[in-house]
């Protein structure tokens, strides 16, 4: 791989031409090698430090003040840890939007994520017409959440949408309020969100699928292990490193979640959601910035858990 | 006709000439903001007693201003029937003052109002579409926005003091030129009043018996819709204004009044009793769903703004816009009946001070909001797109119809006059985070005991930064 620079330049012609000695074994790169190396990362790093580092760095700034986001901030607007003291015991959005990550979460989890292995599974056992199949599942991912959202919300709509009006529940009396009464809005939107998410993971699990060896499959059905057995006891397992990013995905996909709930109603009356509470604060017209930071470096600590678990594994796998 | 309270008007608001500027400022520079919608109140009544009044020519010195070259509007006019409207404007602008070129940029109209803040501070156009009211102000206090005395001086006579009231910023220099405003009211459509012998109510009982009857009749009584969040601000506004009076109401949007008063737990009350005739799945809906639901007979009455007509315009046959007709909220028996307060926004034209572009444009800015101030362009505006009335007094009256003049002459006819309640209030309490939030709460269970739901308005509003 290409982390594993040294060793394939000592074995290569060129470098032996390039390097001005060859009496340290820290010599094996040139000068210009080097160069060209720190840009390679500098150039990443530079652009890394300006569009994530300094932002983020901002943010938990800005959430020990009341910055309303018009001139520049000075001393006068710290307010120490009142923004948080509010989140916690005053701001009542706030606990209802971290329960819907949750609720988001679990969903995607026990729910959505199996479907798409499910899928996977089926798909990987060459039925007639798979291409068609997956290309079926496949479709809702090409699209954009936003586009998903307004998909949705469409087949949603109590009087106008597609779901009610094909099992006839448009009167008043059995007329069902998908996006508008909080106690089903958040699943309305989920059954959406899943539309996209079972076609993802079940993309990045047959990818992984395909990749087992088959004899494992036939030395499994050799000592009479039926399928439901195979895939549990041999399969599985040995598609750990796809399961955790699979894992991981899902993780993400839950605690980003914005654009469906967003495209409904900005992410009010049941629909609320860690990422909306901090666009609604920071970046509406109420422009209380230094709020929106607060909710948003909870969000960062929260988030910080699947990241480190994710580059964990992806180090170990390279390495 | 109201001309009993002419003279009030005039007395309203004393004005002092800076020598040598040519600027006049009003004395008082404490204005409070209840002051301001006072006068605005009364202004309205002066608008439509102007509009009956014949014209009044305009008298522009022209030395604020400049031809050719060019400009720019950042617009939220985004839907297709307004947008035609300021198109039309700015096409007659552009012959009008030496072929000035003028570049519209027009922005989804949430999306406008959400990023406003960061819109002006960045690289805005030199004018900008925005409401008056709280929301002028904030942004004219947060120096965001460009003083235009010199220019209103050659337009006020134009304008009643209670228009003039409506752009004065905090600090007593004009910010914005009025260019157009709408009542709130109770639509329905008159075939179908007429068909079923409905009577208007003008009390809350024969109300209440109307939706009865309307839902016997498999009516939804009351169209609703409050997807947007913003639609049941205005059911909210009428009742606190006619059950506890509009100096309360206004008291209550500033901040000086609690929610948690006992008075606001009786506007609750009071609201339930109306809920049950909702559209169902109201929560779900857009305020043009509901609009369709009127227009297609489903539905009895809708209390939204005039610009509910746009969608009798745009959406079948040309009938329906004929039919359209509204009444003023019911009385509610209590003493402030008679105030006959009502929501009646005013959309204005800004300058924006960071435009990059406003040092070299200024003079043709300064020329378009003229030219905006002017009777026969607000008509050219209102022609393409009628969901508003003009604001200017030699705006010619005759060409209105029916609904327009009834709209003129329902607002002229109250004594207290509110903007809306995200256009009063501060903007961070207003937003899908609070007020909007609170009152969909409120509608998933409207019996439900609301002092908790009070009190939590009340710790939001004192959570936030005071102003």
């Amino acid at each position: 791989m290409a982390t594993s620079i040294t060793p394939a330049r000592e074995d290569s012609p060129e470098a032996g031409e390039l390097a001005p000695t060859r009496r340290g074994r820290y010599n094996v790169l040139t000068r210009y090698d080097r160069r060209v190396l720190m840009l390679m990362v500098g150039i990443p790093l530079l652009l890394e430090i300006i569009f994530i580092w300094w932002p983020t760095l901002s943010s938990i700034l800005l959430s020990f003040t009341n910055y309303d986001g018009v001139g520049d901030v000075g001393p006068q607007n710290f307010v120490g840890l009142k923004n948080y003291q509010f989140m916690f015991s005053g701001y009542t959005l706030f606990w209802p939007a971290f329960f819907h990550n949750v609720i988001w979460l679990a969903w995607l989890a026990f729910i959505a994520t199996p479907i798409g292995i499910f899928f996977a599974v089926l798909l990987d056992r060459e039925l007639s017409g798979t291409a068609f199949y997956q290309s079926v599942f496949f479709l809702p991912v090409v699209l954009s959440l936003v586009i998903v959202g307004f998909i949705w919300e469409l087949q949603f709509s109590p009087t106008e949408g597609f779901i009610n009006n094909a099992f006839g529940l448009t009167k008043a009396n059995n007329i069902i309020d998908w996006l508008g009464n909080p106690r089903i809005n958040l699943f309305a939107i989920l059954i959406a969100a899943s539309w996209r998410h079972v076609g993802y993971i079940m993309v990045i699990y047959l990818s992984g699928l395909k990749s087992v060896d088959p004899t494992l499959r036939e030395a499994a059905k050799v000592d009479g292990a039926n399928e439901f057995r195979t895939f549990f006891r041999v399969i599985f397992p040995v598609m750990a490193p796809i399961n955790t990013v699979v894992a991981v995905i899902t993780t993400i996909e839950a605690l980003r979640a914005f654009d469906i709930a967003f495209i409904v109603n900005q992410g009010k009356n049941g629909l609320e959601l860690l990422s909306i509470l901090i666009t609604n604060n920071s970046i509406s017209e109420a422009s209380l910035v230094g709020f929106g930071s607060a909710i948003a470096v909870i969000l960062l600590v929260i988030s910080l858990g699947p990241i480190i678990v994710f580059l964990s594994r992806v180090m170990r796998t390279t390495s | 006709m109201g001309d009993s309270r002419g003279p009030k008007i005039a007395g309203s608001s004393e004005r002092i000439l800076i020598p040598g500027t040519g600027i006049e400022l009003p004395v008082d520079f404490d204005l409070s903001r209840r002051d301001m919608l006072k006068i605005a109140g009364y202004g309205s009544l002066a608008a439509f007693i102007a509009a009956c009044g014949g014209t009044t020519p305009t008298t522009t010195s022209g030395s604020v201003t400049a031809k050719g070259g060019s400009m720019s509007i950042g617009s939220y006019l985004s839907d297709a029937v307004p947008k035609k409207g300021l198109q039309d404007v700015v096409d007659a602008f552009t012959s009008a003052n030496g072929g000035t070129k003028v570049k519209v940029n027009t922005v989804d109209h949430g999306t406008f109002q959400n990023t406003i803040n960061n819109y002006l501070q960045a690289t805005p156009e030199d004018i900008f579409t925005w409401f008056s009211g709280h929301r002028m102000r904030f942004f004219a206090k947060k120096g965001l926005a460009q003083p235009i005395d010199d220019v209103w001086n050659d337009v006020k006579s134009n304008f009643t003091e209670g228009f003039a009231a409506s752009v004065k910023g905090d600090d007593g220099h004009v910010y914005a030129v009025p260019t157009s405003y709408y009542p709130w009211a109770i639509f329905y459509r008159k075939d179908v009043f007429t068909a079923r012998n409905y009577k208007i109510p003008t009390n809350w009982d024969d109300f209440i018996k109307l939706c009865q009857q309307m839902k016997k009749d498999n009516l939804i009584p009351m169209a609703f819709a409050d997807k947007d969040g913003w639609p049941a601000m205005g059911t909210f506004d009428i009742l606190n204004l006619r059950m506890n009076g509009y100096d309360f109401h206004v008291g209550l949007c500033g901040g000086q009044q609690k929610w948690t008063d006992p008075k606001v737990a009786n506007v609750f009350k009071k609201w339930a009793e109306l809920t049950p005739y909702y559209s169902p799945a109201f929560a779900g809906l857009t305020w043009q769903e509901a609009a369709q639901q009127l227009r297609q007979k489903k539905a009895g009455m809708y209390l939204l703004g005039l610009f509910v007509s746009e969608q009798f315009v745009s959406g079948g046959n040309a009938d329906d816009i004929n039919q359209l007709d509204f009444f003023p909220f019911p009385d509610l028996g209590t003493q402030y009946d008679s105030e006959k307060a009502l929501d009646a926004p005013i959309d204005v034209y800004m300058l924006a001070k960071k435009s990059p572009t406003l040092g070299t444009d200024s003079g043709q800015a300064k020329a378009f909001l003229e030219f905006m101030s002017k009777g026969s362009s607000q008509i050219t505006y209102w022609k393409a797109s009628p969901g508003a009335i003009p604001t200017a007094n030699d705006a010619d009256p005759s060409q209105y119809p029916a609904l327009t003049k009834k709209a003129a002459q329902i607002v002229s006819g109250a004594k207290r006059i509110t903007q809306f309640f995200d256009r009063d209030s501060r903007p961070d309490f207003s937003g899908p985070n609070a007020m909007q939030g609170f009152l969909l709460r409120y509608l998933s269970s409207p019996k439900q005991d609301t002092s908790s739901l009070q009190g939590q308005m009340q710790s939001f509003w004192d959570s936030l930064t005071p102003e």
